[in-house]
């Protein structure tokens, strides 16, 4: 599998993770609330993500590649790390699961409770509530597909897909009429974890001057050994936990 | 000045998150390698062995400080 597509793949997963997380906030808010302000929330964020794309992808492709490779190693391995961090905890029962359904009812109450927009066309409420869901979350993968696509060279190719992957999460909420409860959102960010780190150890470590073994392929190879890592630590925590569970069941 | 302290808390969590000894420990690796290589020692280990070790490092904090709330 060559480091292009495993570039689309991992884009596609975070960019998917994400919508679904955005989808439910747009929907919960849409539902109550009504359609027109929150619909324009939601364009409005878009159009700032497009924005900051288009202004830093292109600027970084300027960059010369091995001060880039440098930069973007460490940013994506310090945002990889984070990603990794929670799925393991979250893997290991040391954090609870995140649930769209509940997510949904818990913003769906919100969005009930706030005050009505009264005789105003537009509903401040649901145009900031749409916009800073999807901009928060878009943020995350705009930074993945400027850093992803410019180190690469195929910035066209980490846009599109993004894109598809957020068309595909709407189109397919759009026919549910519901938060995507069913999409295993922790496992997938249990491989985006893994795949930004194993990058940004590949472009990290290439960008301070080493030559890994093997060239380009050996990307696998550290995808390889982050993965086994960390299921190694995903037992080694659930071991302590039930460890933790016995010693307070035994005091 | 409240709106730029939260401005930067945010792009502070964004790029951190919840614990800064993680991305302090991967700029210390970064730097490590920088040196080694320059000397001539083409350290393509060092970064994959301070990512694991760093991550299991936090993990632990992460599960001590669940197992004392």
């Amino acid at each position: 599998m060559s480091s292009t597509v495993i570039l689309f793949l991992a884009v596609f997963a975070a960019s998917a993770v994400e919508a679904v997380e955005a989808l439910t906030i747009v929907l919960a808010v849409g539902v109550v609330r009504g359609w027109r302000s929150t619909l324009i929330g939601v364009g409005a964020a878009s159009l700032v993500l497009a924005a900051v794309v288009a202004a830093l992808g292109p600027a970084l492709t300027h960059v010369p590649i091995s001060s880039l490779r440098l930069v973007v190693g460490a940013l994506l391995l310090a945002f990889g790390l984070q990603w990794l961090r929670k799925a393991i905890l979250r893997a290991s029962g040391f954090m609870a699961q995140r649930d769209e359904a509940i997510a949904f009812e818990r913003e769906r109450a919100e969005a009930g409770a706030a005050a009505s927009h009264g005789a105003s066309s537009m509903d401040w409420y649901s145009f900031t509530v749409a916009f800073k869901g999807v901009l928060l979350e878009g943020l995350e993968v705009a930074f993945i597909v400027v850093t992803f696509g410019s180190t690469q060279g195929h910035l066209g190719l980490a846009i599109a897909a993004a894109v598809a992957a957020a068309v595909l999460v709407v189109v397919v909420g759009v026919i549910v009429r519901g938060p995507l409860a069913r999409v295993p959102e922790n496992a997938l960010k249990y491989a985006v974890g893994v795949l930004l780190t194993s990058f940004g150890t590949f472009w990290g470590a290439e960008g301070a001057g080493v030559d890994w073994p093997g060239g380009d392929v050996a990307i696998l190879g550290v995808i390889g050994f982050v993965l086994a890592s960390a299921f190694a630590l995903t037992w080694l925590l659930r071991r302590r936990r039930v460890e933790m569970r016995l010693s307070v069941e035994q005091a | 000045m409240s709106r730029l302290r939260t401005f930067g808390r945010f792009w502070w969590d964004f790029v951190v998150g919840d614990d800064w000894r993680v991305a302090a420990g991967v700029l210390v690796a970064l730097v490590a390698t920088k040196l080694l290589t320059s000397s001539g020692v083409n350290a393509w280990w060092l970064l994959p062995a301070a990512v694991v070790l760093l991550l299991a490092a936090s993990l632990w904090r992460a599960a001590g400080k669940s197992a004392a709330r």
